[in-house]
């Protein structure tokens, strides 16, 4: 019990910390840079689900956020359908696409399984940049209406903020839930060895297309609530290169850990804004940093911070020792 | 309880199991030896789901189970553990057992990550259910050890652990006994004695003839894919074909 209380209070800690960050930027355009943060949390969230706790990699996740900010676009936009009813359409059809493309393409394992999913990224991201009538093509689609609950909009960076890292913490709650239940369980123990998880009566096939299309389902969500708080989409933004970069948080964060994904989002987005200054050199530093945490963290931040701390209080006791 | 009948696997040439029948008796202790090659793995992959089976049929009480997969063949209370112990490694002792409870639970992924009252309630009985399963196999001050980090004869009891948290009506033990050193076999030798007790029928290959000859009812030597001879310890040990399988011909 203490354990499930200590989790709690660390969730609130961190719900807190949101909450009042805001104070302390207010006006500046860091607000504006958090709002990715938070959407990014999101993804790297619902990758990790996948990712971190079933082992199964996907090169394709920009696809899911693409056709969910895609989707609510079109639909907001050419059809007039209202943003939060467009966002759940979105949502409940891409979870729908990615339980049908799941069961074939989660029969393959490892590069495989790599190559399949980076596959279905590229033809979404050519049908973004070829169906111009829908889309807009290369160009874009502008005039998506934003969200709003009676007479609030969200129509500034603050709202926004409070808009999107509701969405987030809600998602990062459940997927603390979820990976300390049964099914998380069961998720990690594919992760680990998958003929002994089906041995153990757990539906591994089947359980990998769930978390699959869940993992799709998040990710359309922050699809939609990106297009609204922007306005605008392009294809740029749910190319291959985002698809990595998604992995990236994922496993700089670390793997499996739901505060690793926010750590790794957080980093990855920031980074580029204070490296502006080196201009294309920044490259170098993300470079250097992904070496660097392979090399010394491998496990991701949150295992290596957790390791450093074990050290150090370790290190504590014995000057403790040595001078009694 | 099992019953294998013209059971045969053929590997592209190689014909691993060749129309072999056997029958194991519920609630006993069948051990099954041979040489290295005989078939015995091979025989446990195809009973285990693991590998399809060439032809023949495979009878768990009256029902056909050719060709089930793992996870149906655990729902209908059969189990297997790995030569090679196939731990969930990242996991602590406690979640690995907690695994084993996974058809005993139904929460989907929806009441779980909505934490619903059912989910609770059903989480909290898993967690008293695998803390049981544990006392059972004299593992309980390891509950919160990473897996991976056990020594290989706990890592072996915990695996044994794990499948009877799955409340099997039969267990197959991979070489349960390789690996371990000689007080480790005894005690597995006393875990056995005490999973039969519990009226689960076991079923195990195993190359420790000491520990073969000391819990097993019932013993079948397989060689070169086909049953050499079937008994009781004594009886196989005295049989002139098998020693001259295992010894060679004088």
């Amino acid at each position: 019990m203490t354990r499930e209380r200590r989790k709690f209070l660390l969730f609130a800690l961190f719900a807190l910390a949101v909450l009042i960050v805001p104070l302390f930027i207010q006006g500046s355009y860091l607000v504006n840079v958090m709002v990715f943060v938070g959407i990014n949390t999101m993804l790297a969230v619902a990758l990790n689900l996948l990712l971190g706790l079933a082992g199964q990699i996907s090169l394709g996740h920009a696809a899911f956020f693409g056709l969910g900010a895609y989707l609510s676009g079109i639909l907001t936009t050419a059809y007039a359908v209202g943003p939060w009813c467009a966002m759940t359409i979105s949502a409940v059809a891409v979870g729908c696409l990615a339980f049908l493309i799941g069961f074939p393409i989660l029969k393959l394992k490892g590069h495989y399984l790599a190559m399949a999913t980076l596959g279905f990224g590229i033809i979404v991201y050519i049908l973004f940049n070829e169906t111009v009538e829908l889309t807009g093509g290369p160009s874009g689609l502008s005039g998506i209406p934003n969200l709003s609950i009676g007479p609030l909009t969200f129509d500034s960076d603050e709202k926004n903020y409070y808009l999107i890292w509701g969405f987030t913490l809600f998602t990062m709650l459940l997927s603390i839930n979820l990976s300390n239940s049964r099914i998380g369980r069961a998720l990690r123990a594919i992760h680990d060895s998958e003929i002994a998880a089906r041995v153990m009566g757990v539906n591994a096939r089947l359980l990998k297309v769930q978390v699959f299309a869940v993992s799709a389902i998040i990710s359309a969500l922050a699809g939609s609530l990106y297009a609204s708080t922007m306005t605008f989409i392009a294809p740029a933004s749910f190319g291959f290169n985002f698809s990595v970069e998604l992995v990236t948080m994922v496993v700089v964060g670390g793997l499996g850990s739901i505060y690793g994904s926010f750590l790794g989002a957080a980093i990855l987005t920031l980074l580029p804004e204070y490296l502006r200054a080196l201009q294309d050199y920044d490259i170098v530093v993300y470079g250097l940093l992904l070496i660097l945490m392979t090399m010394f963290m491998p496990g991701g931040l949150v295992s290596g911070i957790r390791r450093v701390a074990a050290a150090a209080r370790a290190g504590m006791r014995g000057k403790d020792r040595t001078n009694a | 309880m099992l019953r294998l009948q013209g059971v045969s696997k053929v590997f592209g040439g190689l014909t691993a199991l060749d129309h072999v029948s056997l029958s194991m008796e519920k609630g006993a202790i069948t051990g099954v030896i041979g040489p290295n090659g005989a078939g015995k793995t091979t025989l446990f992959n195809i009973v285990s789901g693991i590998y399809s089976l060439t032809s023949g049929d495979v009878w768990l009480e009256g029902k056909n189970i050719s060709g089930f997969a793992p996870e149906t063949l655990a729902k209908l209370g059969l189990v297997r553990t790995f030569q090679n112990v196939e731990l969930f490694g990242q996991m602590s002792v406690l979640e690995n057992v907690m695994v084993g409870l996974h058809t005993k639970s139904r929460s989907g992924i929806v009441s779980c990550a909505f934490k619903l009252p059912g989910q609770v309630r059903e989480e909290k009985r898993i967690r008293e259910r695998s803390i049981q399963w544990l006392e059972f196999a004299g593992m309980s001050d390891e509950a919160d050890v990473t897996a991976s980090s056990l020594p290989f004869g706990k890592g072996r009891l915990l695996e044994i652990a794990r499948a009877l948290a799955v409340e099997p009506r039969i267990i197959l033990m991979d070489e349960p006994a390789a690996g371990l050193n000689s007080r480790e076999t005894i005690e597995l030798a006393a875990l056995i004695k005490r999973i039969r007790q519990s009226g689960v029928t076991v079923i195990l290959v195993e190359h420790d003839m000491d520990l073969v000859m000391d819990v097993c009812d019932k013993v079948i030597v397989l060689n070169l894919g086909c049953t050499l001879a079937e008994g009781t310890p004594r009886e196989i040990q005295e049989n002139p074909s098998v020693i001259s399988a295992y010894l060679g011909e004088g």
